[in-house]
Protein backbone atom coordinates (compact mmCIF):
# COMPACT_ATOMS: atom_id res chain seq x y z
CA UNK A 1 0.00 0.00 0.00
CA UNK A 2 1.33 3.41 -0.87
CA UNK A 3 0.27 7.09 0.31
CA UNK A 4 -1.24 8.67 -2.98
CA UNK A 5 0.00 12.12 -3.63
CA UNK A 6 -2.67 14.41 -2.30
CA UNK A 7 -3.33 17.62 -0.87
CA UNK A 8 -6.77 18.49 1.37
CA UNK A 9 -8.44 20.71 -0.97
CA UNK A 10 -8.58 24.57 0.68
CA UNK A 11 -12.45 24.48 1.20
CA UNK A 12 -12.03 21.53 3.96
CA UNK A 13 -9.09 23.19 5.42
CA UNK A 14 -11.07 26.06 5.90
CA UNK A 15 -13.32 24.32 7.84
CA UNK A 16 -11.14 22.38 9.81
CA UNK A 17 -9.31 25.33 10.64
CA UNK A 18 -12.55 26.82 12.07
CA UNK A 19 -12.80 23.14 14.67
CA UNK A 20 -11.23 23.08 17.77
CA UNK A 21 -8.30 21.26 17.43
CA UNK A 22 -8.26 19.89 21.27
CA UNK A 23 -9.65 16.56 20.52
CA UNK A 24 -7.34 15.51 17.64
CA UNK A 25 -4.11 17.06 20.30
CA UNK A 26 -5.87 15.04 22.83
CA UNK A 27 -6.22 11.54 20.64
CA UNK A 28 -2.36 12.17 19.64
CA UNK A 29 -1.25 13.03 23.17
CA UNK A 30 -3.23 9.87 24.25
CA UNK A 31 -2.06 7.86 21.77
CA UNK A 32 1.43 8.56 22.29
CA UNK A 33 0.97 8.12 26.27
CA UNK A 34 -0.47 4.53 24.99
CA UNK A 35 3.11 3.54 23.05
CA UNK A 36 5.13 5.14 26.39
CA UNK A 37 3.03 2.93 28.56
CA UNK A 38 3.42 -0.64 26.64
CA UNK A 39 7.17 0.12 25.77
CA UNK A 40 6.94 0.16 22.25
CA UNK A 41 7.86 4.24 22.30
CA UNK A 42 11.47 3.67 23.31
CA UNK A 43 10.83 7.24 24.61
CA UNK A 44 13.93 8.60 27.28
CA UNK A 45 11.25 10.97 28.76
CA UNK A 46 13.75 12.99 30.56
CA UNK A 47 14.96 14.60 27.10
CA UNK A 48 11.60 15.53 26.42
CA UNK A 49 10.27 16.37 29.95
CA UNK A 50 8.80 19.92 29.92
CA UNK A 51 9.03 20.49 26.16
CA UNK A 52 6.53 21.73 24.24
CA UNK A 53 5.51 20.57 20.88
CA UNK A 54 3.32 21.50 17.73
CA UNK A 55 2.77 19.12 14.85
CA UNK A 56 1.17 21.81 12.38
CA UNK A 57 -0.59 19.71 9.12
CA UNK A 58 -0.62 22.37 6.79
CA UNK A 59 -3.22 21.70 3.91
CA UNK A 60 -5.29 20.59 6.93
CA UNK A 61 -5.30 23.69 8.23
CA UNK A 62 -5.02 22.67 11.81
CA UNK A 63 -2.07 22.83 14.52
CA UNK A 64 -1.99 19.55 17.39
CA UNK A 65 0.11 20.72 20.02
CA UNK A 66 0.79 19.04 23.13
CA UNK A 67 3.73 18.69 25.51
CA UNK A 68 5.70 16.36 27.53
CA UNK A 69 4.89 16.02 31.52
CA UNK A 70 6.83 13.91 33.32
CA UNK A 71 6.38 9.97 32.02
CA UNK A 72 3.58 11.15 29.58
CA UNK A 73 2.17 13.46 27.16
CA UNK A 74 -0.64 15.74 27.54
CA UNK A 75 -2.45 18.61 25.29
CA UNK A 76 -0.54 21.78 25.49
CA UNK A 77 -3.52 24.67 25.84
CA UNK A 78 -0.84 27.74 25.43
CA UNK A 79 -0.17 30.14 22.75
CA UNK A 80 3.84 30.17 23.34
CA UNK A 81 6.41 29.41 20.93
CA UNK A 82 6.40 25.52 21.10
CA UNK A 83 10.46 24.22 21.51
CA UNK A 84 9.57 22.03 18.26
CA UNK A 85 7.37 22.42 15.46
CA UNK A 86 7.27 20.13 12.49
CA UNK A 87 4.98 21.45 9.80
CA UNK A 88 4.13 19.16 6.52
CA UNK A 89 0.86 18.53 4.24
CA UNK A 90 -1.04 15.53 5.60
CA UNK A 91 0.17 13.07 2.39
CA UNK A 92 3.38 13.58 3.34
CA UNK A 93 3.16 12.91 7.27
CA UNK A 94 1.72 10.05 6.11
CA UNK A 95 4.56 8.71 4.25
CA UNK A 96 6.97 9.74 7.35
CA UNK A 97 4.65 7.82 9.89
CA UNK A 98 4.49 4.70 7.05
CA UNK A 99 8.22 5.00 6.94
CA UNK A 100 7.42 5.35 2.74
CA UNK A 101 9.59 8.45 2.95
CA UNK A 102 12.38 9.17 4.93
CA UNK A 103 12.36 12.61 6.93
CA UNK A 104 15.73 14.09 5.70
CA UNK A 105 14.55 13.27 2.23
CA UNK A 106 11.41 15.38 3.11
CA UNK A 107 13.54 17.82 4.75
CA UNK A 108 16.35 18.38 1.91
CA UNK A 109 13.19 18.43 -0.41
CA UNK A 110 11.43 21.48 1.86
CA UNK A 111 8.84 19.04 2.27
CA UNK A 112 9.27 19.17 6.06
CA UNK A 113 9.54 22.07 8.00
CA UNK A 114 11.10 21.60 11.28
CA UNK A 115 11.45 24.77 13.45
CA UNK A 116 12.84 25.68 17.12
CA UNK A 117 15.47 23.48 18.62
CA UNK A 118 17.69 21.40 16.24
CA UNK A 119 18.88 19.34 18.87
CA UNK A 120 14.87 18.20 20.39
CA UNK A 121 13.82 18.03 16.53
CA UNK A 122 16.42 14.91 15.82
CA UNK A 123 15.57 13.83 19.64
CA UNK A 124 12.37 13.10 17.74
CA UNK A 125 12.96 12.11 14.80
CA UNK A 126 15.23 9.26 16.31
CA UNK A 127 12.75 8.40 18.52
CA UNK A 128 10.01 7.82 15.84
CA UNK A 129 12.59 5.64 13.32
CA UNK A 130 13.20 3.69 16.61
CA UNK A 131 9.90 2.79 16.93
CA UNK A 132 10.29 -0.92 15.97
CA UNK A 133 6.41 -1.72 14.98
CA UNK A 134 7.29 -5.48 14.24
CA UNK A 135 4.64 -7.81 16.56
CA UNK A 136 2.25 -4.85 16.75
CA UNK A 137 -0.96 -4.43 14.63
CA UNK A 138 -0.06 -1.50 12.74
CA UNK A 139 3.38 -3.65 11.04
CA UNK A 140 1.47 -4.36 8.08
CA UNK A 141 0.81 -0.93 6.93
CA UNK A 142 4.72 -0.13 7.41
CA UNK A 143 7.08 0.27 4.29
CA UNK A 144 9.88 -0.69 6.08
CA UNK B 1 30.69 -12.57 -19.37
CA UNK B 2 29.92 -13.24 -16.02
CA UNK B 3 33.34 -11.74 -13.16
CA UNK B 4 35.17 -14.44 -11.88
CA UNK B 5 35.25 -12.62 -8.76
CA UNK B 6 33.20 -12.82 -6.14
CA UNK B 7 30.32 -10.56 -5.19
CA UNK B 8 31.49 -7.73 -3.07
CA UNK B 9 29.56 -7.63 0.08
CA UNK B 10 27.13 -4.75 0.79
CA UNK B 11 27.32 -3.19 3.65
CA UNK B 12 24.76 -1.05 5.33
CA UNK B 13 24.55 1.08 7.82
CA UNK B 14 21.69 1.18 11.01
CA UNK B 15 21.30 3.87 13.35
CA UNK B 16 18.44 2.12 15.06
CA UNK B 17 17.01 -1.43 15.48
CA UNK B 18 14.21 -0.99 12.53
CA UNK B 19 16.94 0.38 10.19
CA UNK B 20 18.85 -2.82 10.77
CA UNK B 21 15.85 -4.85 10.39
CA UNK B 22 14.97 -3.32 7.36
CA UNK B 23 18.29 -3.29 5.57
CA UNK B 24 18.43 -7.30 6.84
CA UNK B 25 15.25 -7.68 4.77
CA UNK B 26 15.97 -5.74 1.48
CA UNK B 27 19.21 -7.69 1.06
CA UNK B 28 22.25 -6.40 3.06
CA UNK B 29 25.25 -9.10 3.51
CA UNK B 30 26.62 -7.22 6.41
CA UNK B 31 24.81 -4.08 8.86
CA UNK B 32 27.09 -1.95 10.62
CA UNK B 33 25.76 0.22 14.16
CA UNK B 34 27.66 2.26 16.71
CA UNK B 35 26.61 2.53 20.56
CA UNK B 36 24.90 5.40 21.93
CA UNK B 37 27.61 7.37 22.85
CA UNK B 38 30.64 9.45 21.34
CA UNK B 39 32.56 6.40 20.30
CA UNK B 40 31.40 6.34 17.00
CA UNK B 41 31.11 8.55 14.25
CA UNK B 42 27.02 9.08 14.29
CA UNK B 43 27.01 9.98 18.01
CA UNK B 44 23.47 11.48 17.00
CA UNK B 45 20.97 12.14 19.80
CA UNK B 46 18.40 9.57 19.65
CA UNK B 47 20.35 7.51 17.35
CA UNK B 48 22.43 4.02 17.67
CA UNK B 49 22.03 1.19 19.83
CA UNK B 50 21.96 0.00 23.78
CA UNK B 51 22.82 -3.56 24.95
CA UNK B 52 19.32 -4.62 24.81
CA UNK B 53 18.85 -3.35 20.92
CA UNK B 54 22.18 -4.26 19.87
CA UNK B 55 21.81 -8.12 21.33
CA UNK B 56 18.44 -8.21 19.25
CA UNK B 57 19.44 -6.87 16.45
CA UNK B 58 22.61 -8.79 16.02
CA UNK B 59 20.26 -12.07 16.94
CA UNK B 60 17.65 -11.12 13.92
CA UNK B 61 21.03 -10.51 11.67
CA UNK B 62 22.71 -13.92 12.47
CA UNK B 63 19.23 -15.81 12.11
CA UNK B 64 18.98 -14.61 8.40
CA UNK B 65 22.50 -15.65 7.77
CA UNK B 66 24.14 -11.73 7.80
CA UNK B 67 27.31 -10.43 9.15
CA UNK B 68 27.23 -7.39 11.63
CA UNK B 69 30.11 -4.69 11.99
CA UNK B 70 30.17 -2.47 15.18
CA UNK B 71 31.57 0.87 14.28
CA UNK B 72 34.17 2.12 17.47
CA UNK B 73 35.50 4.77 14.92
CA UNK B 74 36.24 7.77 17.06
CA UNK B 75 39.53 8.75 18.16
CA UNK B 76 40.06 7.93 22.44
CA UNK B 77 39.98 11.10 23.88
CA UNK B 78 42.96 12.01 26.52
CA UNK B 79 40.53 12.82 29.44
CA UNK B 80 39.11 9.44 29.77
CA UNK B 81 38.99 6.72 27.33
CA UNK B 82 37.07 4.06 29.32
CA UNK B 83 34.05 4.73 27.39
CA UNK B 84 36.19 3.33 23.89
CA UNK B 85 37.75 0.72 25.73
CA UNK B 86 34.12 -0.06 26.85
CA UNK B 87 32.96 -0.17 23.87
CA UNK B 88 35.54 -2.90 22.53
CA UNK B 89 34.64 -5.03 25.81
CA UNK B 90 30.83 -4.59 24.69
CA UNK B 91 31.16 -5.67 20.75
CA UNK B 92 33.44 -8.97 21.98
CA UNK B 93 30.34 -9.75 24.07
CA UNK B 94 28.05 -8.61 22.05
CA UNK B 95 29.58 -11.08 19.38
CA UNK B 96 29.47 -8.81 16.57
CA UNK B 97 31.61 -10.41 13.36
CA UNK B 98 33.96 -7.22 13.61
CA UNK B 99 34.85 -3.75 15.02
CA UNK B 100 35.71 -1.00 12.76
CA UNK B 101 37.94 0.75 14.34
CA UNK B 102 39.90 4.63 13.78
CA UNK B 103 42.43 4.69 16.43
CA UNK B 104 45.54 2.71 16.77
CA UNK B 105 46.00 2.64 20.29
CA UNK B 106 42.68 1.28 20.44
CA UNK B 107 43.56 -1.31 17.94
CA UNK B 108 46.42 -2.19 20.31
CA UNK B 109 43.72 -2.67 23.41
CA UNK B 110 41.74 -4.73 20.88
CA UNK B 111 44.65 -7.05 19.91
CA UNK B 112 45.18 -7.19 23.93
CA UNK B 113 42.24 -8.22 25.27
CA UNK B 114 40.31 -9.35 22.78
CA UNK B 115 42.39 -11.75 20.11
CA UNK B 116 39.99 -13.47 18.51
CA UNK B 117 38.16 -10.29 17.79
CA UNK B 118 38.60 -9.71 13.75
CA UNK B 119 39.65 -5.67 13.13
CA UNK B 120 38.59 -3.45 10.83
CA UNK B 121 40.35 -0.33 9.73
CA UNK B 122 37.65 2.43 9.62
CA UNK B 123 37.34 5.18 6.92
CA UNK B 124 38.47 7.86 9.72
CA UNK B 125 41.76 5.71 9.78
CA UNK B 126 42.65 7.68 6.44
CA UNK B 127 44.49 4.97 5.30
CA UNK B 128 44.99 5.38 1.54
CA UNK B 129 47.81 3.10 0.48
CA UNK B 130 49.03 -0.13 1.26
CA UNK B 131 52.26 1.13 3.42
CA UNK B 132 49.46 2.31 6.03
CA UNK B 133 47.40 -0.49 5.42
CA UNK B 134 50.35 -2.89 5.99
CA UNK B 135 51.42 -1.39 9.09
CA UNK B 136 47.63 -1.58 10.64
CA UNK B 137 48.06 -5.14 9.35
CA UNK B 138 51.63 -6.17 10.61
CA UNK B 139 51.06 -4.62 14.25
CA UNK B 140 47.36 -5.33 14.91
CA UNK B 141 46.43 -7.92 12.53
CA UNK B 142 43.52 -6.12 10.74
CA UNK B 143 41.65 -7.88 7.94
CA UNK B 144 39.72 -5.33 6.17
CA UNK B 145 40.19 -1.56 5.86
CA UNK B 146 37.79 0.45 4.67
CA UNK B 147 39.20 3.07 1.78
CA UNK B 148 38.69 7.32 1.82
CA UNK B 149 36.12 8.52 -0.74
CA UNK B 150 39.49 10.14 -2.06
CA UNK B 151 40.81 7.78 -4.32
CA UNK B 152 40.56 7.17 -8.19
CA UNK B 153 39.31 3.64 -9.43
CA UNK B 154 42.81 3.09 -10.50
CA UNK B 155 44.48 3.94 -7.31
CA UNK B 156 41.59 1.75 -5.32
CA UNK B 157 42.72 -0.87 -8.19
CA UNK B 158 46.95 -0.06 -7.02
CA UNK B 159 46.14 -1.02 -3.46
CA UNK B 160 44.20 -4.08 -4.06
CA UNK B 161 46.79 -5.52 -6.44
CA UNK B 162 49.19 -5.36 -3.55
CA UNK B 163 47.74 -6.17 -0.51
CA UNK B 164 46.16 -9.18 0.93
CA UNK B 165 43.80 -6.81 3.37
CA UNK B 166 40.23 -6.72 1.89
CA UNK B 167 39.42 -3.74 0.66
CA UNK B 168 35.82 -1.61 1.28
CA UNK B 169 34.82 1.15 -0.73
CA UNK B 170 32.19 3.70 -0.43
CA UNK B 171 28.97 3.12 -2.67
CA UNK B 172 26.64 5.37 -2.13
CA UNK B 173 25.62 8.23 0.52
CA UNK B 174 26.55 11.75 1.42
CA UNK B 175 29.76 12.87 0.79
CA UNK B 176 32.43 13.59 3.36
CA UNK B 177 35.00 14.99 1.23
CA UNK B 178 38.05 16.71 3.29
CA UNK B 179 41.15 13.80 3.43
CA UNK B 180 38.90 11.66 5.46
CA UNK B 181 39.06 11.39 8.90
CA UNK B 182 41.25 14.45 9.39
CA UNK B 183 38.71 17.45 8.76
CA UNK B 184 38.51 19.89 11.56
CA UNK B 185 36.18 22.43 10.08
CA UNK B 186 33.31 21.60 12.53
CA UNK B 187 35.45 21.88 14.89
CA UNK B 188 36.62 24.80 13.86
CA UNK B 189 33.02 26.45 14.28
CA UNK B 190 31.72 24.26 17.28
CA UNK B 191 34.83 22.86 19.07
CA UNK B 192 33.66 19.06 18.06
CA UNK B 193 34.07 17.18 15.24
CA UNK B 194 33.69 13.98 13.95
CA UNK B 195 36.88 12.30 15.17
CA UNK B 196 37.07 13.38 18.43
CA UNK B 197 32.94 13.74 19.34
CA UNK B 198 31.83 11.54 16.81
CA UNK B 199 29.23 14.11 15.26
CA UNK B 200 30.01 16.85 12.44
CA UNK B 201 28.01 20.00 13.15
CA UNK B 202 26.65 18.89 16.32
CA UNK B 203 22.75 19.32 16.43
CA UNK B 204 22.54 21.65 19.46
CA UNK B 205 25.18 24.52 17.46
CA UNK B 206 22.41 24.28 14.55
CA UNK B 207 19.74 26.81 13.83
CA UNK B 208 17.37 27.15 11.08
CA UNK B 209 16.17 30.87 10.64
CA UNK B 210 12.58 30.50 8.42
CA UNK B 211 12.65 33.73 6.89
CA UNK B 212 10.05 35.23 4.28
CA UNK B 213 12.32 34.42 1.11
CA UNK B 214 14.60 32.77 2.67
CA UNK B 215 16.11 29.47 4.93
CA UNK B 216 18.99 30.11 6.65
CA UNK B 217 21.78 27.33 8.01
CA UNK B 218 23.73 28.68 11.13
CA UNK B 219 26.33 26.74 12.97
CA UNK B 220 26.83 28.23 16.20
CA UNK B 221 25.95 31.87 14.69
CA UNK B 222 27.81 31.62 11.89
CA UNK B 223 25.78 31.72 8.37
CA UNK B 224 26.34 28.54 6.50
CA UNK B 225 24.11 28.32 4.02
CA UNK B 226 20.82 30.22 2.90
CA UNK B 227 18.11 28.41 0.72
CA UNK B 228 15.59 30.25 -1.75
CA UNK B 229 11.73 29.29 -1.23
CA UNK B 230 12.15 25.81 -3.35
CA UNK B 231 16.11 25.29 -3.62
CA UNK B 232 16.71 21.81 -2.25
CA UNK B 233 18.31 21.95 1.26
CA UNK B 234 21.59 20.03 2.92
CA UNK B 235 23.24 18.77 5.75
CA UNK B 236 24.45 22.16 7.62
CA UNK B 237 27.89 20.86 7.32
CA UNK B 238 30.50 23.49 6.45
CA UNK B 239 32.26 21.68 4.04
CA UNK B 240 28.85 22.39 2.02
CA UNK B 241 28.53 26.03 2.68
CA UNK B 242 28.01 28.99 0.85
CA UNK B 243 30.89 30.98 1.39
CA UNK B 244 31.59 35.06 0.00
CA UNK B 245 35.28 34.35 -1.39
CA UNK B 246 36.66 37.66 -3.19
CA UNK B 247 33.32 39.17 -3.60
CA UNK B 248 32.01 36.52 -5.07
CA UNK B 249 28.96 34.43 -3.09
CA UNK B 250 29.71 30.14 -3.93
CA UNK B 251 30.57 26.53 -2.63
CA UNK B 252 33.76 27.49 -1.85
CA UNK B 253 34.82 23.94 -0.71
CA UNK B 254 32.56 21.55 -2.38
CA UNK B 255 28.91 21.47 -4.07
CA UNK B 256 26.67 19.11 -1.98
CA UNK B 257 26.26 16.28 -4.03
CA UNK B 258 26.13 12.15 -2.81
CA UNK B 259 28.13 9.76 -4.14
CA UNK B 260 26.58 7.11 -6.16
CA UNK B 261 28.82 4.16 -7.76
CA UNK B 262 26.15 2.28 -9.78
CA UNK B 263 27.52 3.09 -13.25
CA UNK B 264 31.01 1.75 -11.84
CA UNK B 265 29.86 -1.56 -10.14
CA UNK B 266 31.20 -4.13 -12.91
CA UNK B 267 34.41 -2.03 -12.44
CA UNK B 268 34.67 -2.12 -8.93
CA UNK B 269 33.89 -6.03 -8.83
CA UNK B 270 36.48 -6.66 -11.49
CA UNK B 271 39.16 -5.16 -9.06
CA UNK B 272 38.26 -6.96 -6.51
CA UNK B 273 36.91 -5.00 -3.70
CA UNK B 274 36.10 -7.39 -1.06
CA UNK B 275 32.87 -4.91 0.40
CA UNK B 276 30.87 -1.75 -0.84
CA UNK B 277 29.39 0.43 1.90
CA UNK B 278 26.22 2.97 2.04
CA UNK B 279 26.58 5.86 4.25
CA UNK B 280 23.86 7.12 6.51
CA UNK B 281 23.31 5.76 10.18
CA UNK B 282 21.78 9.02 10.51
CA UNK B 283 18.80 8.00 8.41
CA UNK B 284 15.62 6.71 8.74
CA UNK B 285 14.51 3.00 7.94
CA UNK B 286 12.92 3.97 4.88
CA UNK B 287 16.21 5.29 3.68
CA UNK B 288 17.82 2.05 4.63
CA UNK B 289 15.07 0.08 3.20
CA UNK B 290 14.75 1.81 -0.70
CA UNK B 291 19.13 2.07 -0.92
CA UNK B 292 19.72 -1.50 0.07
CA UNK B 293 17.13 -2.73 -2.46
CA UNK B 294 18.25 -0.81 -5.05
CA UNK B 295 21.91 -1.80 -4.65
CA UNK B 296 21.11 -4.63 -3.64
CA UNK B 297 19.99 -5.81 -7.20
CA UNK B 298 22.09 -3.54 -9.30
CA UNK B 299 24.87 -5.40 -7.19
CA UNK B 300 23.03 -9.03 -8.54
CA UNK B 301 23.04 -8.09 -12.09
CA UNK B 302 26.71 -6.24 -12.07
CA UNK B 303 27.62 -9.72 -12.11
CA UNK B 304 26.95 -10.20 -15.65
CA UNK B 305 28.85 -6.94 -16.78
CA UNK B 306 28.16 -7.60 -20.37
CA UNK B 307 24.75 -7.17 -19.85
CA UNK B 308 24.95 -4.82 -17.14
CA UNK B 309 22.99 -1.52 -17.29
CA UNK B 310 21.95 1.23 -14.71
CA UNK B 311 18.00 0.62 -14.66
CA UNK B 312 16.01 3.54 -13.82
CA UNK B 313 14.21 2.50 -11.40
CA UNK B 314 17.76 1.64 -9.08
CA UNK B 315 18.93 5.55 -10.10
CA UNK B 316 15.60 6.50 -8.92
CA UNK B 317 15.15 5.04 -5.92
CA UNK B 318 18.94 6.41 -5.35
CA UNK B 319 18.57 9.79 -6.33
CA UNK B 320 15.10 10.61 -4.48
CA UNK B 321 16.92 10.19 -1.32
CA UNK B 322 20.15 11.70 -2.35
CA UNK B 323 21.66 15.15 -0.60
CA UNK B 324 22.65 17.97 -3.14
CA UNK B 325 21.13 18.51 -6.40
CA UNK B 326 23.60 15.97 -8.32
CA UNK B 327 25.01 12.77 -7.71
CA UNK B 328 28.90 12.25 -8.50
CA UNK B 329 31.30 8.96 -9.08
CA UNK B 330 33.49 11.39 -6.49
CA UNK B 331 37.02 10.81 -7.19
CA UNK B 332 36.45 7.37 -8.70
CA UNK B 333 36.36 9.00 -11.89
CA UNK B 334 38.84 11.68 -12.34
CA UNK B 335 39.47 12.02 -16.18
CA UNK B 336 42.11 14.59 -15.47
CA UNK B 337 44.39 12.21 -13.20
S1 LIG C 1 32.69 19.44 7.46
FE1 LIG C 1 32.20 18.10 5.74
S2 LIG C 1 34.11 17.08 5.22
FE2 LIG C 1 34.33 17.93 7.27
S3 LIG C 1 33.76 16.23 8.64
FE3 LIG C 1 31.94 17.49 8.27
S4 LIG C 1 30.89 16.48 6.55
FE4 LIG C 1 33.01 15.73 6.60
Amino acid sequence: MRVPDFTLPSSLSKLLTHLPATPPAFVLAAGLNQLVKRGILPADMSLLDGRRFEVRVQDAGISLRFSAVGQGFQVDRSTDEPDLRFTANAADFARMMLREEDPDTLFFNRKLIIEGDTELGLIVKNLLDSVDWSGTPVARFMAA
Amino acid sequence: MTSSRPLPELVCPAGSLPALKAAVDHGADTVYFGLKNGTNARNFAGLNFDDKTAREGIRYAHDRGRKVLMAINTYAQGADIAPWKRAVDEAASLGVDAVILADLGLMDYAVRTHPELRLHLSVQGSATNCEAIHLARDLFGIRRAVLPRVLTLDQVRQVIDNTDVEIEVFGFGSLCVMVEGRCLLSSYATGESPNTHGVCSPARFVRWEHGEQHLNARLNDILIDQYGKDDPAGYPTLCKGRFAVGGETYYALEEPTSLNVLPMLPELIEIGVAAIKVEGRQRSPAYVAQVTRALREALDAARDSQRFSVKSNWQQALGKVSEGHQQTLGAYSRPWK
